[in-house]
């Protein structure tokens, strides 16, 4: 493949039609979404888009030359089989510009059936090297891969160096430390995972309590974390909670905060990735509209000059104040966090 | 007639020292148990135990009349990695177990070989085209229970084997950082090998001091031991070919026996269940199996 860089595309998340507008009006080269309902793996009560709204909210992005990917990146049991089809079906109607799908049973029925369609992989497929991605590349003709958040910026170098098919990195966002696709922490307490229901620690299991001791944060029963009186509370995500390992109190897993690339930005951009994706289908427009606008302006300076590129730091701080616990990490890329 | 139910034991899970792997190996090939997979599944770093040794104990199982797998790795980035990964494809001698699409990549149309627990296999369709590939048996997601498996028997490719994850603390997640090195406040680039200090796993308990998971490297476990022992009725019933145990250091002979006995039909399952509970220290769960959350447990287990 012709590694030369051209524009690197930005992706953001479109959980909502204010959303994707967010995204679109603020410089957004394309939008990934979902439908309303466990196809997906933002599958949150009140997010996504029945078929009209799609429809709708697809048009408003193309008409502005932004593309439309749509995510069905659950993995069907053979129960929902004939619904996920139908789903992707759906998004070939709809003409999006790429569909981003985990499961390779999913993958096959749409290579066979819309062989026009374009592939994505999604970050929930799992592939984190470049012979798990030649499978997908082989058999189903992808076109990109979402490479999940545990690789550090030189294996990344190396996927790119060595694949037939775009290559995407999270850029900003809460913040997976399990690989994706590969996690049923959040099944072992709740019944419900990312790969069968579209959830990690599902809202509905979340029990809040006052007590002496502080604000208990409870995950079907299983206590997450407790938050001294003053203390910033943060959603129960169970690996990011604090537990205790031979009478040590801390983080065990990973502690609250969001992935953020802007220090590695002209390294990704030189290692040849094809776009960078924004979390956060989940969160509000403001959210959307604020991250995609810093991503923006970090991304054209980038590409403009990036020998000098140097992320400002009103960016970074402004990337904090909507980021999960109010900071942020280079994660796996960084190989010391490791 | 269908064949009766196999038992396996899973890859080891945990850094044991040199002498351990070969005591334990040594010993199963004397346990009444059919199939055994060899080999590092969670930590590349893990070295004490090379391949060459591996592919030793191999043979001194199928000389005891073993079917030996040999395990790749879950979670594979680095080069070296996938190096590995292509000998153990590549090895000549024994099946592979392939846990991750890197190594279904490798072997794919070369040998038949086993879809590992941490490939995920949830429809038919997906089942259908690793048996394409060149699979003979899958192992079932451990998130998955009953109900989609009886769908996927219903449906599954001829000459595929089912094998379902019976006995031991699940493998929940796979990560990059070693969470074991990091309860050390170590880097994991100079670990200097702490998790063989915990041959059983790291305990991590809740903030009320509930045994929760277990740190074991870069992998999260259970705290929980998952059993089927009560569910072997329902397996044999589906047609289930293998049921796999996960070693573990306490009593492994004495599961292995009260699975056999229990598969043989000489005890019953609530008798041998009452056995169990002294080798499962933070308790059974089952939740998985009736699909609940797996921590939980069913009356039956």
């Amino acid at each position: 493949m012709n590694k030369t860089r051209r524009h690197v595309e930005l992706v953001c998340p479109a959980g909502s039609l204010p959303s994707l507008k967010a995204a679109v009006d603020n410089g957004a080269n394309a939008v990934y979404m979902g439908f309303r309902d466990g196809t997906n793996a933002r599958n949150f009560p009140g997010l996504n888009f029945d078929g009209a709204e799609a429809g709708k909210a697809i048009a408003y992005a193309q008409e502005r030359g932004v593309r439309v990917l749509l995510a069905i990146n659950t993995y069907p049991s053979p129960a929902q089989w004939t619904k996920w089809c139908t789903a992707v079906d759906q998004a070939a109607e709809l003409n999006v510009d790429a569909v981003i799908l985990a499961d390779a049973g999913l993958m096959r029925y749409a290579a066979r059936t819309h062989p026009q369609l374009k592939l994505h992989l999604s970050v929930q497929g799992s592939a984190t090297n470049h012979e798990a991605i030649s499978f997908y590349t082989e058999h189903f003709d992808i076109k990109r891969v979402v490479l999940p958040r545990v690789l550090s910026l030189s294996q990344v170098r190396n996927i790119i160096d060595k694949v037939d098919t775009e290559v995407e990195v999270f850029g900003f966002g809460s913040l997976c430390v399990m690989v994706e696709g590969r996690c049923v922490l959040s099944s072992y307490v709740t019944g419900d995972s990312p790969n069968t229901c579209g959830v990690c620690s599902p809202a509905k299991a979340v029990r809040w309590e006052e007590s002496a001791s502080g604000r208990k944060s409870r995950l079907n029963g299983v206590l997450i974390d407790v938050y001294a009186p003053q203390e910033p509370a943060g959603y129960p995500t169970l690996c990011k909670g604090r537990f205790d390992v031979d009478g040590n109190v801390y983080y065990a897993l990973e502690e609250p905060t969001s992935l953020n690339v802007l220090d590695i930005l002209p390294e990704l951009l030189n290692a040849g990735v094809a776009a960078i994706k924004v979390e956060g289908r989940q969160r509000s427009p403001a959210y959307v509209a604020h991250v995609t606008r810093v991503m923006r302006s970090a991304l054209d300076a980038c590409e403009r000059d990036p020998q000098h590129f140097e992320p400002k730091p009103e960016w970074l701080a402004q990337l904090d104040k909507v980021a999960e616990g109010r900071c942020h990490t280079l994660g796996a890329y960084h190989r010391p966090w490791q | 007639m269908a064949e009766p139910m196999k038992l396996s034991i899973g890859p080891l899970l945990y850094l044991w020292d040199r002498d351990a792997v070969f005591e334990f190996y040594e010993r199963l090939c004397q346990a009444p148990v059919e199939i055994v997979y060899l080999g590092e599944v969670v930590c590349a770093k893990r070295r004490n135990v090379a391949l060459s040794d591996w592919l030793d104990i191999g043979d001194q199982l199928a000389a005891a009349g073993k079917a030996v797998v040999l395990s790749t790795l879950a979670l594979s980035e680095a080069e070296s990695e996938l190096g590995a990964m292509r000998r153990i494809a590549e090895n000549g001698r024994f099946a592979v177990e392939a846990n991750d699409m890197g190594a279904v990549n490798m072997l794919s149309g070369n040998v038949p070989f086993v879809v590992g627990p941490h490939v995920n296999v949830y429809n038919a369709e997906t089942l259908k085209h690793l048996a394409e590939a060149g699979a003979t048996r899958f192992v079932l997601p451990v998130e998955l229970g009953a109900e989609v498996l009886t769908d996927l028997q219903r449906q599954r490719p001829a000459g595929m084997e089912t094998e379902v994850f019976g006995f031991g603390r699940l493998p929940l997640a796979f990560s990059a950082r070693c969470f074991t090195a990091r309860a050390h406040n170590v880097a994991k680039d100079s670990c200097d090998f702490v998790c063989a200090n915990y041959p059983a796993g790291l305990l991590l308990h809740t903030r009320e001091r509930e045994p929760f998971l277990v740190i074991n490297g870069v992998q999260i476990q259970s705290a929980r031991t998952h059993s089927l022992l009560g569910q072997v009725g329902a397996l044999r019933a589906l047609n289930v070919d293998v049921l796999r145990l996960s070693p573990q250091q306490e009593g492994m002979v004495k599961i292995i026996a009260a699975f056999r006995d229990v598969l043989d039909g000489g005890l019953s399952s609530r008798q041998a269940a009452g056995e169990l509970t002294r080798y499962a220290e933070h308790g059974i769960c089952d939740g998985y199996w009736h699909q609940r959350p797996g921590m939980d447990r069913s009356v039956g287990a």
